[in-house]
């Protein structure tokens, strides 16, 4: 889910615009399909900028091509877009690159957390000048909801289940009437087309502020899965782990592919309930086990095997960092873990020496 | 010859576009005979499509007349129709208008013959009968076979640059309402054809269309219309070849006589993903697309919120309002000219069921596929299963009659034995002709008692039970198969236990595949412990049988791992009753594995489980003295370690309730331990006269309770004992050391006890 950059950037890490303004400009140049209101690109030239086209533009997303075309198609509805998917499923990563590909800007983004105050989705006051003036429009600092409502752009939500409830409500006004009401200027700020909003959720961290129904029905959903066959992820996690061991000035570890390739199967497995042969059933445990959880085991792997060892990583290297991302609740996990060990990885070939350091991790 | 009186209707099997046009076709025509593909044998059966009660989809079954015992069924073969068939608007139509149908297809006493000469792949529009076959059952070379066969339709789609057949076919013939699509289809089929080769098979089946084509035109018929598949009509319409070059391809074709009846299906079984070779995948929206008579995809998508309604989950107009939206949307960015139903179906999982596949699923097996269920009427000829029973019923001498009777089955006769198997696959079809009933007098495992009576409303029973099979053993196994798959561990082995009685042989892979299935998965120890009796049994008795096991060994060993990594933590919080009903299963297991102990290595990896766990302080007083008493039993712990730990349980220590608990559980099911160890009576009464009397009184029911399961001469002996203690004197010599025994008098009963004793163990 990553993409090599071709342009040597001096900021730590550009917006997806600037990255990707040659392959935009393309797309823009060559699209003669009707645009919606607003948009920079047709929604067909907005999928194949997500997908690639397999020439000059990249992939941003690899995966199944239908749940790129129902986001895309849900943005040219007028309906805000909910991306759901547990942690690691490139939910950010898209909704980044949708607003970048349709409004050119993908800096319109509220961070939700536990403490995102209303200011964050409507407008706040700058307060020397509400004193100084009184309120006027000049002392109102607006949104990055509103700015998106003012030019007709996306405004992007991260992590809307971490919102208050009552914050997150006031995107109600907004999503339905499409207009942000300023009751101190008895003004109204209406969208102009072309402005929606995408919002990301973690669909594992149930509760932590459920969104309302009244809310739910404003969104389309589409759920981001995890990568859908062992050699994607193996590629990804590869991937990720070489540019963050370099990253992190670990020393290049050779043949670390093999491993890569158990801590894959394993956390497919359990995360399937299934083993890769399909013949045995298995309970899956309650953590995600998702990509980026194997990519952070891995990189411990390769930082206990440069540091403690001979370099090369070992089952041993591996065996407690899965454990440690398996078990999460200490009773029924640790159970499932057992099980998984006794009744799968004790017989599979060539998994003698991983299945010895997982028994001695227990 | 002249060709404007035949008109060629070629269509996609299955195709609610195609139906709807082909009706418009027929109306405008007005032909005096149809021509339909389908086994000419049903000829005769056309007249019951006039009848309200046959109500699609049905299927035609076709099968050998006198086919041996076991090969009917493999051999037969379906036609199904479904109301959005073309094929079955075409049969409607003409009994409506009083026009005469006939089917111009191979008949199926042809393909009978070639097929059990060779096996060849399922023709075009039928599936092998049997429901429990798998892809992955069929030989090889007819896997291969269709493989290898050339899909027209798909290569019209890639031309037209759709990866996906069904969906180009969708756009380009079924979407449209308005142009009747055949004159296009002739036209692209015989492009297809003239690159892509015709198997032989179909040379055949084409040159036997064109004979009865052949024969309508002779018998004067001015306009003929014939409904085949697509694929068909380039060698069916213009001019045709000279007829005695086809006489010559049909000559000699072996033929072994068919019979055909009308067999009611479902939209589950039209559909390919419940395991059927050829078939659709929507059969639900098909048979909207062909009812509905506007609007389809706004009503589709008011469809399915009904259903998710039903099931409470809350979904409002305006949620169907944006879902037709994105469907429409969704449609335009992929260039399609309506929504199909990938469509519809990403518009309700994003906006419907937000983004929920469980319900998407919910939505799927109601709506997609449906739950219509065909009928047939009574009068249609009897299935091929009632026949079988009717002929097995008579060869075993069972009458078929509303009168209650009694049978007492003896197992080791094979004539017995037979009925019993009949009456178990009854049973597992729903036909509840013998009840299984406790036998009254005589005990043994070969004997068997039913209660039999046969009710009318049976044979209603029976043809719903024929889609699964032609003979009652087929059906029960695919019956059996089919309810596996959403059984619970319980009735899992519920199941494989009357698959063993019923002796299906062929169901217990699967069924117990499921099993295992279930079993990985469920998380309830105790579930998992009731499972392992009915196992533990069904592995004895088929070696008994001498059917293979190994499977099944296998099962029970992963089953017992998971039981014995679980039941720590399965142990502890429990209350009294869940405590009891664990005892109970922990006897069971115990039992049962000690039973298999010769067959099974897992007697010591249980009983090393259960020490581990005898000492842990958490346990219920109950449970920790069964485990104590099972290992004591069982010799893991000599009777000093046992002794010691009774003591420490009935020590001021542990509070009175869980001391009578551990008396309990260690003491039920036999007193005589008490009899034969003084120590450990001696402890009990100690601990028992130790008791302050407010105590006493609140142990005294579990203490009943214990004693009161002993057999009255244990309780007699007990209290003998007892007063002995009481009275301080040492134990009395018993009465068997009083006895003066003459050593020679007592070798000469030697033998006989040893052959009493020998002859019981083999009994076991």
């Amino acid at each position: 889910m990553t993409a090599t950059l071709d342009a040597t950037p001096t900021v730590l890490r550009p917006h997806a615009e600037q990255l990707y303004a040659a392959e935009l400009e393309q797309l823009a140049a060559a699209d003669d399909l009707p645009r919606p209101p607003g948009w920079r690109l047709s929604p067909q030239a907005v999928v194949t900028y997500l997908l690639g086209d397999g020439k000059d533009v990249s992939a941003k997303y690899i995966g199944p091509r239908r749940l790129m075309e129902v986001a895309v198609a849900t943005l040219a509805t007028d309906r805000a877009l909910l991306l759901l998917g547990v942690p690691g499923t490139a939910k950010t990563w898209v909704s980044e690159h949708l607003a970048a590909a349709v409004s050119g800007d993908s800096t319109l983004l509220v961070q939700g957390t536990a403490g995102t105050p209303e200011e964050a989705m409507r407008y706040g006051w700058n307060y020397a000048r509400l004193l100084a003036e009184g309120p006027t429009a000049g002392a109102v600092v607006a949104s990055p909801v509103m700015r998106a409502m003012r030019t007709g752009a996306i405004a992007r939500i991260e992590e809307l289940t971490r919102v208050p409830s009552d914050v997150q409500d006031t995107l109600l006004t907004i999503l339905s009437e499409k207009t942000l009401p300023v009751p101190e200027l008895g003004e109204e700020v209406q969208a102009v087309k072309g402005f929606n909003v995408i919002a990301t959720a973690n669909d594992r961290d149930r509760g932590v502020n459920e969104l309302s129904s009244a809310l739910r029905r404003r969104f389309n959903t589409v759920v981001l899965p995890v990568p859908g066959t062992v050699e994607e992820e193996v590629e990804i996690v590869a991937q990720r782990v070489a540019s963050l061991g370099k990253a992190l000035e670990l020393p290049a570890v050779p043949d670390a592919i093999s491993e890569i390739r158990r801590v894959v199967t394993v956390f497919r497995e359990l995360r399937e309930g299934l083993t890769a042969d399909g013949r045995t059933k298995l309970k899956s445990p309650s953590g995600t086990l998702s990509t980026a959880e194997a990519i952070s085991v891995m990189t411990s792997g390769m930082a206990l095997a440069s540091h403690f060892g001979d370099g090369t990583v070992r089952a041993a290297d591996v065996a407690a960092g899965i454990r440690g991302a398996v078990v999460r609740d200490p009773v029924s996990d640790a159970v499932i873990w057992r099980e998984y060990l006794e009744t799968v990885a004790r017989e599979r070939d060539g998994w003698k020496d991983f299945y010895r350091a997982a028994r001695e991790a227990e | 010859m002249s060709t404007d009186r035949v008109h060629v209707f070629g269509v996609r099997h299955h195709g609610p576009g195609s139906a709807r046009a082909l009706v418009r076709a027929l109306d405008e025509l007005k032909p005096d005979i149809i021509l339909v593909e389908g086994p000419p044998e049903a000829d005769g059966l056309v007249a019951l499509a006039a009848d309200e009660r046959l109500e699609p989809p049905v299927a035609l079954l076709a099968y050998p007349t006198n086919a041996a015992k076991g090969e009917q069924g493999r051999n037969a073969s379906f036609w199904p129709f479904a109301v959005f068939s073309p094929e079955w608007q075409a049969l409607r139509w003409a009994v409506s208008h009083d026009v005469p149908l006939r089917f111009c297809d191979l008949p199926a006493g042809h393909r009978f013959a070639a097929r059990a000469a060779e096996p060849a792949g399922p023709l075009d529009g039928t599936t092998p009968a049997d429901p429990a076959a798998e892809p992955g059952d069929l030989p090889e070379g007819e896997a291969a076979e269709e493989e290898l066969r050339v899909d027209p339709i798909a290569g019209l789609a890639h031309a037209a640059g759709y990866d996906d057949p069904e969906r180009w076919w969708e756009d380009v013939i079924e979407h449209r309402r308005d142009v009747p699509p055949f004159e296009a289809v002739a036209e692209a089929m015989a492009a297809v054809r003239e690159v892509a080769p015709a198997i032989s098979e179909d040379l055949v089946r084409e040159a036997y269309m064109r004979q009865v084509l052949r024969a309508a035109l002779k018998e004067g018929h001015q306009r003929v219309a014939v409904v085949c598949g697509a694929w068909h009509v380039p060698a069916l319409a213009g001019d045709l070849p000279p007829a005695k070059d086809d006489a010559a391809l049909l000559k000699g074709l072996p033929s072994i006589p068919a019979t055909v009846t009308w067999v009611p299906w479902t939209h589950g079984r039209l559909a390919s993903w419940s395991g059927y070779g050829a078939g659709v995948t929507a059969p639900g929206w098909y048979h909207h697309l062909f009812t509905a008579e506007d609007q389809p995809v706004e009503r589709w998508l008011v469809g399915v919120a009904g259903v998710l309604r039903d099931e409470d989950l809350a979904v409002s107009s305006a949620h169907v309002i944006e879902s037709a939206r994105l469907a429409d949307t969704l449609a335009v960015l992929r260039g399609r000219p309506v929504p199909g139903l990938a469509e519809v179906t990403e518009a309700t999982r994003a906006v419907l069921c937000e983004g929920d596949d469980t319900r998407l699923e919910l939505v799927q097996r109601r709506v997609v596929v449906g739950e219509r269920l065909g009928a047939v009427p009574p009068d249609a000829p009897a299935v091929p299963l009632a026949r079988d029973l009717d002929a097995t019923a008579r060869r075993l001498k069972l009458n078929q009659q509303a009168l209650v009777t009694d049978h007492d089955l003896d197992l080791r006769k094979s004539n017995d034995l037979d009925r019993s198997r009949l009456l178990h696959r009854l049973r597992l079809l729903g036909v509840g002709w013998g009840t299984p009933v406790q036998r009254k007098s005589g005990k043994g495992t070969f004997w068997e008692s039913w209660q039999l009576q046969w009710h009318p409303e049976y044979a209603v029973d029976l043809i719903a039970a024929s889609a699964y099979g032609t003979t009652v053993e087929q059906a029960a196994t695919a019956k059996a198969v089919e309810a596996a798959a959403d059984a619970d561990l319980a009735a899992l082995t519920g199941l494989l236990e009357s698959c063993l009685l019923a002796q299906l042989p062929a169901a217990q892979p699967a069924v117990l595949r499921r099993l295992s299935d279930r079993a990985a998965v469920d998380t309830d120890v105790a579930q998992l412990m009731a499972a392992v009796p009915a196992l533990a049994r069904t592995l004895r008795y088929g070696d008994v049988r001498a059917t293979s096991t190994d499977a099944l060994a296998e099962v029970l060993t992963g089953l017992v791992t998971r039981i014995r990594l679980g039941l720590p933590g399965a142990l502890t919080g429990l209350d009294d009753d869940a405590a009891r009903a664990m005892r109970i299963h922990l006897d069971a297991t115990h039992e049962a594995l000690s039973l298999l102990a010769e067959r099974l290595p897992l007697r010591t990896e249980w009983l090393d489980t259960l020490a581990r766990l005898v000492d842990r302080p958490d346990l219920p007083g109950l449970l920790a003295g069964r485990l104590l008493r099972l290992l004591r039993d069982a010799g893991t712990l000599d009777a000093d370690a046992a002794e010691l730990r009774l003591a420490r349980a009935l020590t001021v220590g542990v509070p009175p309730v869980t001391a009578a608990g551990y008396v309990e559980g260690f003491l039920s099911g036999g007193g005589l331990l008490l009899v034969h160890d003084e120590a450990l009576l001696a402890l009990t009464d100690r601990w028992l006269s130790g008791l302050a009397p407010d105590v006493f009184t609140a142990v005294l029911p579990l203490l009943r309770r214990t004693f009161a399961a002993f057999a009255a001469p244990e309780r007699r002996a007990v209290g003998e004992q007892v007063r002995r203690l009481g009275s301080g004197g040492t134990r009395p010599q018993s009465d068997v050391d009083d006895v003066e025994l003459d050593p020679a008098r007592v070798a000469r009963v030697l033998p006989t006890l040893e052959l009493l004793l020998a002859a019981g163990r083999g009994a076991r």
